[in-house]
């Protein structure tokens, strides 16, 4: 992808540090601690009321509870980058299907006929852009990034919307990477169940892309 | 012919087209192009699949130009 000028939306978050794969590999190890931060406290207090008090046992099964939701919860979140959203009028809806279809290869159109998301290689990995975010999953298919962007204009048809994301993402994916907001960071499998089942088999190719190809140069 | 398109509401609209050599339509193209940057739009062209690259100035060797809205975090 071309990096002869950053993209311009970045300067709107100038603080943050620009992506680079290294970067982002902290950042998922971040986000798996945080996730563990968050579930390990139930479960151990869950372990430590029913070693003091067996009796105790529905107050631990409500902690494991929350022990399993929220990392699910947090699954959830990114799986909604991809959900889809309402439909413009048909007319609207085919001329921008048009413009996208002719921004893709044939293999990418199949896949966003079948699935909604369109496939692209970065240098970062293997994304999945569909109207309101983008999914990455990097060389080795171990983990999944989901990033909440999207074109602030509310009338755009929904393939409009992909193609803009596309079209950022190919000027500067680094600077795309970014400028979105991580909505969730783990492994394929967890985000995949609560994915619609539409947009799984998305996720399933692009997994297997990243595992057998290198990253764009 | 080489057009300048802007994506819209309407899925996509023509703003300008022109050809070589064809000093009006060129004009006319230079002058809707700066209107839409004016407006907020970005101009990207396409190098081929998987590569873009934002402009500033008309590009009048391109076969298409794009306008497209800024994009944002959700």
């Amino acid at each position: 992808m071309s990096t002869a000028a950053p993209l311009p939306e970045t300067a709107a978050v100038h603080w943050r540090p620009r992506a680079t794969a290294e970067r982002l590999r902290a950042r998922g190890r971040t986000w798996t601690l945080t996730t563990v931060a968050h579930t390990v406290p139930f479960v151990g207090t869950a372990g430590l009321l029913f070693a003091l008090e067996p009796l105790s046992f529905p107050v631990g099964l409500a902690l494991l509870g929350h022990a399993w939701a929220i990392p699910e919860l947090y699954a959830r979140r990114g799986a909604n980058v991809v959900r889809a959203k309402a439909r413009a009028e048909d007319a609207p809806e085919r001329v921008a299907l048009g413009l996208l279809g002719d921004l893709v290869g044939h293999d990418a159109r199949e896949l966003h006929a079948r699935t909604g998301l369109v496939p692209e290689r970065g240098e970062l990995g293997v994304w999945l852009v569909g109207e309101a975010g983008a999914l990455l999953v990097p060389p080795g298919g171990r983990r999944v990034f989901c990033w909440c962007v999207q074109v602030p204009e509310p009338d755009l048809p929904s393939a409009d919307r992909i193609a803009h994301l596309l079209l950022a993402l190919r000027t500067d994916e680094a600077g795309f990477a970014t400028v979105a907001n991580l909505a969730f960071s783990g492994a394929p499998s967890r985000l995949r169940r609560r994915m619609p089942p539409r947009a799984r088999p998305a996720l399933d190719a692009a997994v297997g892309l990243s595992k057998v190809s290198s990253p764009r140069s | 012919m080489a057009r300048l398109i802007r994506m819209d509401s309407s899925g996509h609209s023509t703003l300008a087209e022109w050809a070589a050599g064809d000093a009006e339509a060129i004009e006319r193209a230079v002058a809707e192009f700066r209107k839409e940057l004016d407006a907020g739009y970005y101009a990207l062209v396409t190098e081929g699949e998987g590569h873009a690259r934002q402009v500033t100035e008309l590009p009048l060797d391109a076969d298409l130009v794009i306008l497209r809205r800024p994009i944002a975090g959700g």
